[in-house]
């Protein structure tokens, strides 16, 4: 990464990791005389986000992504690493003037949709929270107004927001959350599954829409999907997690013309097909190994094609230039 | 020849009174589910697929209410049952999976103890017997590690896998009807895979009939036999897969086909229809669609189009019919 870049960059995470104790309750463990267990959930997590980009995780269920952006965002306490905003150390920033500043600066949008939403509020004061939380207008008809464009923007009408949460269908709830996290006028914005819940059409009038933020406002985001479409449409850079490692960081375009590590390949293939060109749908080989207890050396040796001997025992390191690059043994020895 | 369909839903309408109008969310659907067959479920968000799943499995919230028309289980009406019957039928002879996996989960207890819960009320077998089902079905919807991860609780799960566990408590019982609302939105698409061989296993080897409800049309091109196309509380198009999406009749099916973001072609904006779905309070006069419709014309405005029969599809548009009726008629003069 050159100096400009380095410059520019407003978010940056660094060795970033976190374990979680899922040992049986204490009696039990002494009864069965079982250890303590532990789930590395992230391990290792480092990237930055320059502003005005967007930063897509892709990944099986289970790898790790939600635990990172919930770091990144400060819902959830690291075990190691760090992480800058702006130069900003996160951790250092935890009270006062600094966070308030920078919890307006950061929003998130939740995996979940229905439950981060109070279900007693009705839907005009769950947007307007943040606005009077951080006194961004303060006379009631203007909140109001806001409130109303909003709900604009994510396509519902600003009649709907007298109702309450549960009188509106998945996809509606989850225009309302994110009508709420662009309330406080974020510059960074964490989306984990944004439009999972959505149709196809309010999922394109959506992702249009951050698109839009984006090139009027120079949003960052950090923008987490299953959905390899859709990344391929909104990000610029992506990494792929296995099992709570970055495997490979790749610019978007390159990821889908030439992936590099054998999960992403595998990711690629396992793709449904529309086209219903009669292409058998790859299936995935191997299961989902146990991440309480993962595989020696690279986690996806049991499932991969392209495993030796090194592989089962030595953890392939993150290879490459600057920010993008692979960590596997094959692609290093040239063999993949 | 005709074998009774496992599920008949017949011009089903769905209301929703508030104070000041009573609000019309399902507008008259009818469709056939057979035995082992999969039926797809799309459409805009707001168009009122949970609801027609909530109403099947009589789990409308109040005051939402089934206002009119008929559902048949079997050759059987189940849609003025008792809640002590419709709650036997439900979990044991359909199977939901809501929308919204956190909300099926209880939070206070383990997933372990959901599960066998659910086994021994439905299925004459021990504690130790349900555990070890309900280790087996976990492992069938991927969960790594099963035995293991029995005593976490839900938030100790990935909202991926808390989907999966929602999953496997709908299947559990081995119902007959299994009813899966955005069963894969949350998952990355190996374990989607994953999910879409289990449900097609249950069709094949039990026999079970899926409903479908979903917005990945990848998923439905590869799973359902038929998909019905949904907007406004109504059916605007239903046939089998390869029509529908190959060669939609209905202009909103064509819309929705084009706003399918993919891994070819260009990269800048996705299509998209104009406009949205209109609000309950507010849905035009005729056609439901005409206001974004590009081809509309008079007709629309005024009459609403029923269903007709397009080859082996039914559509409801005034433009297909009309259509239609030209090339049926150049044919007779031919
Ligand atoms: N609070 C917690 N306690 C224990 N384990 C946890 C906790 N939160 C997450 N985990 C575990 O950490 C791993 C990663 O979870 P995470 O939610 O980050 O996955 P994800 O990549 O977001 O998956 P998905 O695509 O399914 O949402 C999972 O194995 C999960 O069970
Ligand atoms: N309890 C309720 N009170 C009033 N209106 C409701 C209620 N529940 C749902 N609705 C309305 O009924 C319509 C259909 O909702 P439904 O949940 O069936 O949509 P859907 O097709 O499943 O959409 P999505 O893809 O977003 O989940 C929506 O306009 C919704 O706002
Ligand atoms: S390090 Fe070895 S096992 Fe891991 S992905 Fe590369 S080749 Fe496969
Ligand atoms: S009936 Fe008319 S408005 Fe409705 S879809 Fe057909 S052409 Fe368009
Ligand atoms: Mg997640
Ligand atoms: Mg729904």
């Amino acid at each position: 990464m050159g100096v400009d870049e380095l410059d520019r960059a407003t978010v940056r995470v660094s060795g970033l990791s976190r374990t979680f104790d899922v040992s049986r309750p204490w009696l039990n463990r002494v009864i069965e005389r079982t250890p303590k267990a532990f789930l590395k959930a992230a391990q290792d997590i480092t990237f930055s986000i320059s502003r005005g980009e967007t930063f897509a995780l892709v990944g099986e269920s289970g790898s790790g992504k939600s635990t990172v952006a919930k770091m990144v965002v400060g819902l959830l306490e690291a075990s190691a690493g760090e992480i800058t905003v702006d130069g900003v150390d996160m951790r250092g920033a935890q009270h006062g003037k600094e966070m308030r500043d920078l919890r307006r600066r950061m929003q998130m949008i939740f995996q979940d949709p229905y439950a981060s939403l109070n279900p007693r509020w009705r839907v005009d004061r769950i947007i307007a929270e943040p606005i009077r939380a951080f006194r961004l207008e303060n006379d009631e008809k203007a909140i109001s107004k806001r409130v109303g464009e909003l709900l604009e923007l994510v396509r519902l009408d600003p009649r709907d927001g007298a109702k309450y949460p549960h009188e509106f269908s998945g996809g509606q709830r989850q225009r309302i959350c994110i009508a709420r996290a662009l309330a406080s006028k974020p510059e960074f914005l964490v989306c984990d599954e944004p439009t999972s819940a959505l149709d196809v059409s309010v999922q394109a009038q959506i992702l249009n829409l951050m698109k839009d933020l984006q090139d009027e406002f120079g949003l960052t985001y950090l923008f987490i999907s299953h959905d390899l479409a859709v990344v391929r449409h909104m990000a610029k850079r992506i990494g792929v997690m296995y099992l709570g490692r970055l495997v490979e960081v790749a610019d978007g375009k390159e990821l889908f013309r030439n992936p590099r590590h054998p999960y992403t390949r595998m990711l690629l293939e396992a793709i449904p097909d529309l086209e219903m060109s009669g292409r058998p749908r790859k299936a995935v080989e191997g299961e989902i190994p146990n991440p309480i207890n993962p595989p020696p050396g690279c986690a996806f040796h049991p499932r991969c094609p392209l495993a030796n001997v090194r592989c089962n025992r030595e953890l392939p390191l993150f290879k490459g230039e600057g920010e993008t690059g692979v960590a596997c043994h094959a692609v290093e020895e040239g063999r993949a | 020849m005709a074998e009774t369909p496992l599920l008949s839903v017949r011009n089903l309408k769905v209301e929703f009174p508030t104070r000041r109008a009573t609000l019309t969310a399902i507008d008259g659907i009818s469709f056939d589910l057979k035995k082992g067959e999969v039926l797809g479920v799309v459409g805009e968000s707001g168009a009122g697929k949970s609801i027609t799943g909530s109403a099947i499995i009589g789990l409308l919230e109040p005051p939402g209410r089934i206002s009119g028309g008929e559902i048949l289980l079997g050759g059987e009406r189940i849609d003025n049952l008792s809640q002590t019957a419709m709650r036997k039928v439900r979990g044991k002879r359909i199977g939901m999976i809501f929308q919204d996996p956190l909300t099926s989960l209880n939070p206070l207890f383990t997933i372990g103890e959901q599960i066998t819960e659910t086994i021994m009320t439905h299925l004459p077998v021990s504690e130790a017997e349900a555990r070890k089902r309900a280790v087996s079905l976990l492992e069938e919807v991927g969960i790594p590690a099963a035995a293991e991860r029995l005593d976490a609780y839900p938030h100790q799960f990935s909202g991926g896998m808390r989907q999966r566990v929602v999953i496997a408590l709908a299947l559990c019982a081995e119902p007959e009807l299994v009813i899966a609302d955005e069963p894969t939105t949350a998952l990355d698409v190996s374990v989607q895979a994953q999910i879409i061989g289990l449900l097609k296993r249950i069709c094949k080897d039990h026999g079970a009939s899926v409903m479908l409800i979903t917005h990945d049309m990848g998923v439905i091109a590869e799973t359902c036999d038929r998909v019905a196309v949904m907007y406004s509380g109504r059916i605007a198009e239903i046939g089998p897969v390869r029509d529908v999406v190959k060669n939609p009749h209905h202009p909103y099916t064509v819309g929705l086909m084009g706003a399918i973001p993919t891994l070819v072609g260009e990269l800048d904006r996705l299509t998209q229809i104009p406009g949205s779905m209109p609000r309950l309070d507010a849905i035009p006069k005729g056609c439901p669609f005409n206001p974004r419709c590009a081809h509309v014309f008079d007709r629309c405005r005024a009459e609403r189009p029923d269903p007709i029969d397009v080859g082996t599809s039914r559509v409801a548009c005034w433009l297909v019919e009309e259509g239609r009726n030209d090339r049926a008629s150049k044919v007779e003069q031919a």
